[in-house]
């Protein structure tokens, strides 16, 4: 295994290239893949440590954050198709129901 | 020596997707790339001796997660997003703030170990031939230790799935 560093840092790069992703796209869909990619950012440091310890008990975490996200990845879908039908959208800066 | 060229090799394939996942115009190519970093990130964990990650990892995400993206890509109409501005009006202010968290963490994490007292403490990995059988102990962590929060996941993986149905559902 490689320093520690190395994979805090690889993390850090996705995590900051999704963080980039959440704040500037304007499709929803593509905000959605971008949270994907933070939640992948912090199994690498999950399972860095796990290996770096020699305990499993951060691949455990790393298992319930992919159920977490395949839970959010099915409402959010769900939440953006009931969303399209009723306003023909997918942008985020046009949904604007709740600005007065 | 190998343990460093495959992790490099995975890192970059990773960075570069994930950068190009939130850069391209079309959302099919967007979800194409952020299956390639979901894989090279599947490989970092087989770097890391966690086979039992590794294949979840390629089966939940890329064969699961990333078919229901593209299934909602196909539903919304991508012709008209096609020609659309890509950024968001903010996007300037937005990626200096992103930039400055990423320097602060970065000046963080580098810092490690050469000031006394900061940052996490630096240490050798426990040796590959010290680890136990990864599917096995993953296994015996989960269903003993970690018992009560994996039902928990179950039920959240039920509401999930309700609540998803219910959100697609035609209003009748």
């Amino acid at each position: 295994m490689l320093p520690i560093g190395h994979y805090l840092f690889l993390g850090l790069a996705l995590f900051i290239i999704g963080v980039i992703g959440v704040v500037t796209r304007r499709n929803v869909i593509v905000i959605l893949m971008s949270i994907e990619l933070i939640l992948n950012a912090v199994n690498i440091n999950l399972v860095a440590f796990s290996r770096l310890y020699g305990d499993v008990a951060g691949q455990v975490f790393a298992l319930f954050i992919i159920a977490d996200a395949a839970a959010e990845a099915a409402v959010g879908l769900g939440i953006i198709i009931a969303f399209f039908r009723n306003r023909e959208t997918v942008l985020e800066d046009e949904m604007d129901l709740l600005k007065w | 020596m190998l343990d460093q060229v495959i992790f490099y090799f995975f890192a970059a394939i990773a960075v570069i997707s994930a950068i190009l996942t939130v850069t391209r115009r079309n959302v099919v190519h967007s979800a194409i790339f952020l299956i390639t970093a979901l894989l090279a990130t599947a490989g970092i964990f087989l770097q890391l001796r966690a086979e039992f990650l590794f294949i979840v990892q390629i089966i939940l995400y890329v064969g699961g997660i990333m078919v229901l993206f593209v299934f909602v890509i196909m539903l919304v109409n991508l012709d008209v997003a096609v020609r659309q501005l890509r950024f968001a009006r903010q996007k300037w202010v937005a990626l200096l703030i992103s930039l400055a968290l990423a320097a602060q963490v970065g000046l963080m994490l580098w810092s490690t170990g050469k000031m006394p007292g900061q940052g996490v403490p630096v240490l050798a990995a426990v040796p590959a031939d010290k680890l136990p059988l990864n599917s096995e102990a993953v296994a015996k962590s989960l269903f003993e230790t970690y018992l009560l929060p994996f039902e928990i996941a179950s039920v959240l993986l039920l509401v999930a799935m309700i609540g998803a149905v219910v959100m697609a559902k035609k209003r009748t």
